[in-house]
């Protein structure tokens, strides 16, 4: 069966101008895969610099893998052409963010809409336009007759946010790339945001990958998690499993210092031992989480830990749990549940 | 006990080209000695423009139009410019929003913090500032050398702790932090966090905690000021908050929040926040409560005491 969507062995290096040498690794030898049969909701956690926005861009072919390759419908996506390239670029949506990036100040915001449903040839005519439009928008929860004929300062930063939704609504994608889309939306607007993905999820058979540093909102919206550091997949599985029994150090430092807004789960319970990263090259040739690991030993050093299957639906990269089987980088997804 | 701060009455206006915009609204506040308050709201519904009345800093086209601010016994509003000066810093601090990323970027931090204390004790020594800079930085868990360093050498997190060592230098009665980690990832936000927590205990600060994460509120504060369009609605110990809100805004608060136990409910505020050119007549969040009556519409609540809580709603008020 051909996958909808599949990187294979990608690795991304930035090179800095003339020092090619002295380039970073955003991503490292990742692999993943989503199916069109069964469409789901992955998130991609990580604090900044992990490479999480790199993934995004890759995805979306604004950039191209320093290694290995992505495929769409079984073809590699720098060899779209033509017809193919348009049913990409229309297949594939995006909502990234910041609400306001996308929006032209001299527009309404109609604009943003009108735009792909001529791009694409999506309306029959002025009225179905008008009808699609509105069927979107108020599948993400707005009212039409707030939003339309507006200009993007005359609403909220949750609002611009839901028009980025409903645009990618309106163009039926496959796949949608959420990167950070609630990051600089004020936390009580939040859920109506994470709730109109979910809807597209749902009702329109979207999957999603949904990128954040945030591993309470990825609890809530995701079917499975990769935990990114540095470029490498630290630990990854089911949601449920690796936030409520994270296996890697990095993971379980994550997770202890989420700030739960609840009295009785305090910060830091579980007395793990926060390090600063300090700048050294702890770790460049091994586990690239070794220079703030409180249980590093010399052998996390010598070579990238690969992924140990800690359980059913969970691996984690960490030389503690070594005695577990080895699973391929490329075949991740295998303990992803849909 | 005696409240170290007492905010009455403070009523900030702006002055824009739409008209006149209410954005603190006769607003009354105590914090004891030590205590952690957060205040929290959505964005535009004043919290930085409180913080900036309480330390005279509202710029044209804003005015603070009333109100006191009394901290340890002296009425900010009453000393002149030049004392108004001394007073920041040395009796009430302010970490701006954003702070970190306005250091000056080609002067030394220790040269910054230097410029800062001898603005204040002009008579202390060089070496007795360069020791007392040092010292701040040491207590925000730096190393001392930081003070050499340029704001690009370090990290956010970092410079993030030169800010508090900065509004710590004078030791003031009461520190306002504006989002002080909204910028910064999961990890350097708790370590950063906690280096406010124990610096706090150590000089017996009050600390103002501004943001809009009620998970950092549960993890920090003591007491928890809910503002609303230019309106404290409730102030409650955190428990209360948390257990018991009384307001239907905190209580929606609180019910938006996701935590481990509610996975995939989505239970967001519906509506929007107001403008403040067009406030809702009487309690300004009626057209979003969904336990509105006919007076919410009508009469503004006034903030009453509920045992020691402070809430601003006519469900708890007798029929008009
Ligand atoms: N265009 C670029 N040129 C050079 N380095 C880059 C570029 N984009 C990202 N990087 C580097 O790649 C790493 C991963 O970045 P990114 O994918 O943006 O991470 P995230 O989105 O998780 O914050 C970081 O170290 C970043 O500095
Ligand atoms: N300089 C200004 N001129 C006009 N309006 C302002 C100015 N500063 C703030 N406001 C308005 O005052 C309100 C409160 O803003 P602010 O105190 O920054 O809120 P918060 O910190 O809670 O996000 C907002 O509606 C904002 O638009
Ligand atoms: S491999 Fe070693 S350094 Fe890396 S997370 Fe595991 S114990 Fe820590
Ligand atoms: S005063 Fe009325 S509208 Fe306002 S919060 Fe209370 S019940 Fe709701
Ligand atoms: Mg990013
Ligand atoms: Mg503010």
């Amino acid at each position: 069966m051909t996958h909808l969507l599949e990187f294979r062995n990608v690795t991304k290096t930035y090179t800095r101008g003339y020092f090619s040498d002295a380039g970073t690794t955003a991503l490292q030898d990742f692999s993943m895969v989503l199916d069109e049969d069964s469409p789901t909701i992955m998130t991609v956690a990580g604090e900044s610099g992990s490479g999480k926005t790199t993934i995004a861009m890759l995805l979306l072919g604004f950039i191209e893998p320093t290694k290995g390759e992505i495929l769409y419908k079984g073809k590699n996506i720098k060899n779209l052409r033509g017809e193919e390239r348009m049913t990409f670029r229309r297949e594939v949506q995006a909502v990234f963010q910041d609400p306001f990036a996308v929006f032209n100040p001299f527009y309404t915001v109609d604009h943003l809409l009108t735009v792909p449903i001529e791009r694409f040839k999506l309306a029959k005519s002025k009225a179905d336009a008008r009808n699609k439009m509105e069927e979107a928008l108020s599948s993400v929860g707005l009212r039409p007759e707030d939003i339309l004929g507006r200009f993007p300062h005359q609403l909220s930063g949750g609002q611009r946010q839901r028009i980025n939704v409903a645009r990618a609504l309106l163009l039926k994608p496959k796949v949608l790339v959420a990167d950070e889309p609630v990051s600089m939306v004020d936390a009580s607007l939040r859920a109506n945001i994470l709730e109109s993905l979910r809807g597209l999820h749902r009702d329109h058979g979207v999957s999603i990958v949904y990128i954040t540093h945030d591993l309470t909102t990825a609890y809530h919206v995701a079917n499975s998690i990769v935990v990114l550091y540095k470029g490498g997949v630290m630990e990854a599985g089911d949601v449920e499993t690796v936030i409520q029994k994270p296996e890697h150090p990095y993971t379980k430092l994550l997770i202890d210092s989420i700030p739960w807004p609840e009295l009785d789960r305090r910060w830091g319970s579980d007395g793990m031992m926060v390090k600063e990263a300090d700048g050294s090259d702890k770790g460049a040739k091994g586990c690239r989480f070794m220079g703030r690991c409180p249980h590093a030993v010399d052998a996390c050093g010598t070579s990238v830990p690969p992924l140990y299957r800690v359980g059913p639906t969970q691996v984690a990269s960490c030389v503690l749990h070594s005695a577990n089987p080895v699973l391929p980088a490329t075949q991740l997804t295998d303990v992803l549940p849909v | 006990m005696s409240a170290i701060l007492q905010v009455r009455d403070l009523q900030v206006s702006y002055y824009t080209d739409l008209g006149r915009a209410t954005a603190l609204n006769r607003v009354n506040l105590d914090l004891q000695a030590g205590e952690k308050l957060g205040l929290v709201g959505e964005s535009g519904s004043g919290k930085s423009t409180m913080a900036l009345a309480m330390m005279r800093m509202i710029k044209a086209p804003g005015r603070i139009e009333s109100g006191s601010v009394d901290v340890d016994g002296v009425d900010l509003m009453k000393l002149s410019e030049e004392e108004m000066r001394l007073a920041r810093l040395s009796r009430i601090a302010y970490i701006p929003q954003g702070a970190m990323n306005s250091l000056n970027p080609v002067m030394r931090i220790g040269a910054q913090m230097v410029d800062a204390i001898r603005a204040h004790v002009p008579t202390m020594s060089k070496e007795d500032m360069i020791a007392r800079a040092k010292d701040s930085l040491e207590s925000v868990d730096l190393k001392r050398n930081v003070f050499d360093m340029y704001a690009h050498e370090l990290s956010g997190g970092m410079k993030q702790r030169v800010c508090i060592a900065i509004g710590i230098l004078l030791k003031p009665k009461v520190i306002i932090a504006d989002e002080p980690t909204s910028a910064l990832d999961v990890v350097t936000q708790r370590q950063v966090m906690e280096t406010i927590d124990r610096v706090q205990k150590e000089i017996g600060t009050a600390v103002i905690l501004i943001g809009h994460d009620m998970g950092l509120m549960a993890q920090f504060v003591d007491k928890v000021a809910v503002m609303y369009a230019g309106r404290l609605t409730e102030v409650s110990t955190v428990r209360d908050m948390f257990t018991t809100p009384m307001h239907p805004y905190a209580q929606a608060l609180i019910k938006s929040l996701p935590n481990l136990k509610n996975k995939g409910v989505f239970q967001g505020i519906p509506g929007l926040a107001p403008s403040l050119l067009r406030i809702p007549s009487g309690c300004a969040f009626h057209p979003r409560c969904t336990q509105a009556m006919d007076r919410c519409k009508t009469t503004i609540p006034e903030v009453q005491d509920h045992n020691g809580r402070l809430v601003a709603c006519h469900l708890y008020t007798e029929g008009a």
